[in-house]
């Protein structure tokens, strides 16, 4: 344990590096956007004058290592500046919208594992009979289909032929139902700890549609590594010394080969979650999802530096700790990662 | 406990004229072909041969371990009363390990990887023994202290990586003796070792099965570890059984040319490099339709109905069988 701590430490350390380079080039991107904040946030109406005031306000017309050292300086102290588009600080926004992302994306993840991992296995312990060609089948058609047009097929059929979805509009119908006091920041697991069933329902109805056209795009990979990684350990030395020694199908299968194949596994999914992450913004404009990515793309579209570079502040952080977890998954699946440590 | 193992009059295990070809891309190779053996309680019996002969895919076949791409057109393996061809592989699943084990090379590579090498010894009794994890747990540490691993209960808990290859091979013999089984195939188990851990695995071998009175089919490409450890030995060559006999009669006199050329190829530790004959021409390729004899290509001794005639199995005696027209 002590040694699993010190691990994580040291990767937490080694992170320092790159989130400075992340926050040096996030600051050259965003003031390499075109267009003139101070024109955008003075107003159509406004003169020279009341745009040099904007520009003076917002510090604009010092010069550029001015304005890095300002930045670092707020950024020490946990504010990410005022978003000219919403006129809240970004630090609050942030906030706000990312659990939104992030159950949506837990969701699909849980969903994509869920139906991809039995499929390989299934597909590797058959290899190249039915189930495994129409395991390659459903997985590679639900790869190609772009994310957003899965989304609005889902939306046409489930909600607009067969009513069974509720009206896509974000985390929860507020017509309905009052959102859960925040906790964790999640509906599920926070109307679950208010003991609110019915909430519990609505938030589950609301992300079922989009969570499944996420889903979709992660199951082909997933589905893939662990059919190959499965079918890796089955032919491995140490499955054919289980098999020689009569141990049971189902321990030999469980213990022996899918243990040994999460490793890969593991890998793929901190991969998976990464895009997964990344393609929420198509869905978040179809499902009226209040989540970051929409924000982001309204941030970028309005030349909103602030707000843009907090969201790549973010997502570097997230990803950071991203693949932290996934080296902390690996070491408690792989003893000899452990060690190397 | 079935009554065939009972008498001693039945031999545990009885191959009879089996014939075993595999189906692949380029057609059928003929991989093994008229093979018989018997093998008492007791006993340790070699299997020599160069790479290619068939030898593991034999031992695979004792244990029903085989490749769906096997077939088997014609023959029988039987032991301790059973017909391993024809069991379903539920009841074969529980034979292995309790009544016959198999332990191979690269022991590092055949123990899992990611798992503490005592939880794999629980695993087999877990199995096999009918007992409760506690029970399995302290039986495992016998298990582990049987085969002289220097602090078994500490080494319960390693994983295979942190173990020397000889130690882990002393934990494959561990897992497969753990239920006392009747039959040990050991395929190649000292490849990949240095000399003096071969000596200490297969003096461990040869102990553990003594004391049970277990026998053991040892599989080997090296002629001196099978003349220092085996009772009898038989030698193969592209599928066939060319030579089975007492380890001391074979040795001595040879009848097989084969053998005679294995004798002349095997190092004896006083001769020079130079002394060492190798053996000229390789393997027939055994997807070809082949002469009777398929050592003919690379005899000097053969005759004209070498190539015609089916090859005769000659008993010389005391179970000495030779099946050549012209032995020496």
């Amino acid at each position: 344990m002590i040694r699993f701590l010190r691990i994580a430490g040291k990767r937490l350390l080694g992170a320092v590096p790159s989130l400075i380079g992340v926050i040096i080039v996030t600051f050259l991107l965003s003031h390499a956007l075109p267009g003139d904040p101070a024109v955008l946030f003075a107003g159509p109406a406004a003169d020279a004058a009341s745009v040099a005031q904007v520009r003076a306000h917002l510090g604009l017309d010092h010069s550029l290592p001015q304005q890095f050292l300002t930045y670092i300086w707020q950024l020490a102290h946990g504010d990410l500046g005022q978003s000219l588009t919403t006129g809240q600080p970004v630090m609050t926004d942030l906030v706000q919208r990312l659990p939104a992302s992030l159950e949506l994306t837990l969701v699909a993840l849980i969903f994509a594992i869920g139906v991809a991992v039995p499929l390989g296995i299934w597909a590797a312990t058959r290899p190249n009979s039915w189930i495994d060609h129409l395991c390659r089948g459903t997985v590679t058609v639900a790869a190609a289909f772009p994310t957003f047009f899965i989304a609005l097929l889902l939306v046409y059929v489930f909600y607009f032929l067969i009513p069974l979805a509720p009206e896509p509009v974000g985390r929860l119908n507020d017509v309905y139902f009052d959102a859960p006091t925040t906790i964790t920041g999640f509906y599920l697991i926070d109307s679950l700890l208010e003991g609110d069933w019915q909430t519990f329902g609505g938030a589950l109805a609301q992300i079922i549609l989009p969570a499944i056209s996420l889903g979709l795009f992660a199951l082909a990979p997933i589905a893939r590594i662990t059919r190959a990684a499965m079918l890796q350990t089955l032919a491995s030395d140490h499955v054919r010394t289980a098999r020689a020694l009569g141990l049971s199908r189902h321990r030999i299968l469980i213990t022996y080969a899918l243990r040994n194949a999460m490793l890969p596994v593991v890998n793929v999914l901190g991969m998976v979650f990464s895009f997964v992450l990344g393609s929420n913004v198509l869905i978040e404009d179809v499902y009226g999802w209040p989540g970051v990515g929409a924000y982001a793309v309204k941030a970028v579209i309005s030349s909103d530096y602030a707000a843009v570079q907090g969201f790549i502040l973010m997502m570097a952080v997230l990803y950071i700790l991203l693949n932290l977890v996934v080296d902390l998954l690996s070491m408690m699946v792989d003893p000899r990662v452990r060690f190397e440590g | 406990m079935s009554a065939a193992v009972m008498t001693e009059s039945v031999p545990l295990l009885t191959v009879e004229d089996l014939v075993l070809d595999f189906r692949t891309r380029s057609g059928m190779v003929h991989v093994l072909d008229g093979i018989s053996l018997t093998l008492d309680r007791g006993e340790i019996l070699g299997i020599v041969g160069e790479s290619g002969s068939g030898k593991s895919v034999l031992a695979y076949a004792m244990m029903g371990l085989l490749d769906p791409a096997a077939q088997i057109p014609r023959g029988g393996i039987r032991f301790a009363g059973r017909d391993m061809l024809t069991e379903s592989e539920r009841s074969l699943a529980e034979t292995r390990g309790r009544e016959i084990a198999m332990i191979f090379q690269s022991p590092r590579t055949a123990l899992n990887p990611i798992r503490r090498v005592g939880a794999q010894v629980q695993d087999v009794l877990l199995r096999h023994a009918n007992v409760s994890k506690k029970e399995a747990r302290k039986r495992a540490i016998a298990a582990l202290a049987r085969v002289r691993i220097p602090d078994p209960e500490r080494r319960f808990d390693a994983y295979p990586f942190e173990l020397s290859g000889g130690l882990c091979q002393r934990v494959m013999i561990a897992m497969a003796m753990a239920c006392n089984p009747y039959l040990l195939i050991a395929d190649e188990p000292t490849t990949g070792l240095d000399v003096t851990t071969q000596a200490v695995v297969m003096d461990l071998i040869r102990e553990q099965v003594r004391s049970s009175n277990a026998s053991v089919v040892l599989i080997t490409h090296d002629l001196a570890l099978a003349g220092e450890y085996c009772d009898r030995i038989a030698v193969m060559h592209a599928g066939h059984i060319v030579e089975i006999g007492g380890t001391e009669a074979m040795l001595s006199a040879p009848k097989h040319p084969y053998t005679a050329r294995l004798i002349g190829a095997t190092p004896g530790g006083h001769e020079s490099i130079r002394d060492l004959a190798s053996i000229p021409g390789s393997l027939p390729d055994l997807r070809r339709d082949l002469p009777p004899c398929r050592f003919i290509d690379r005899c000097e001794r053969r005759l004209d109905c070498c190539a015609t005639d089916a090859l005769p199995s000659v008993n010389l005696g005391a179970d000495h069988i030779v099946r050549c027209w012209n032995p020496l």
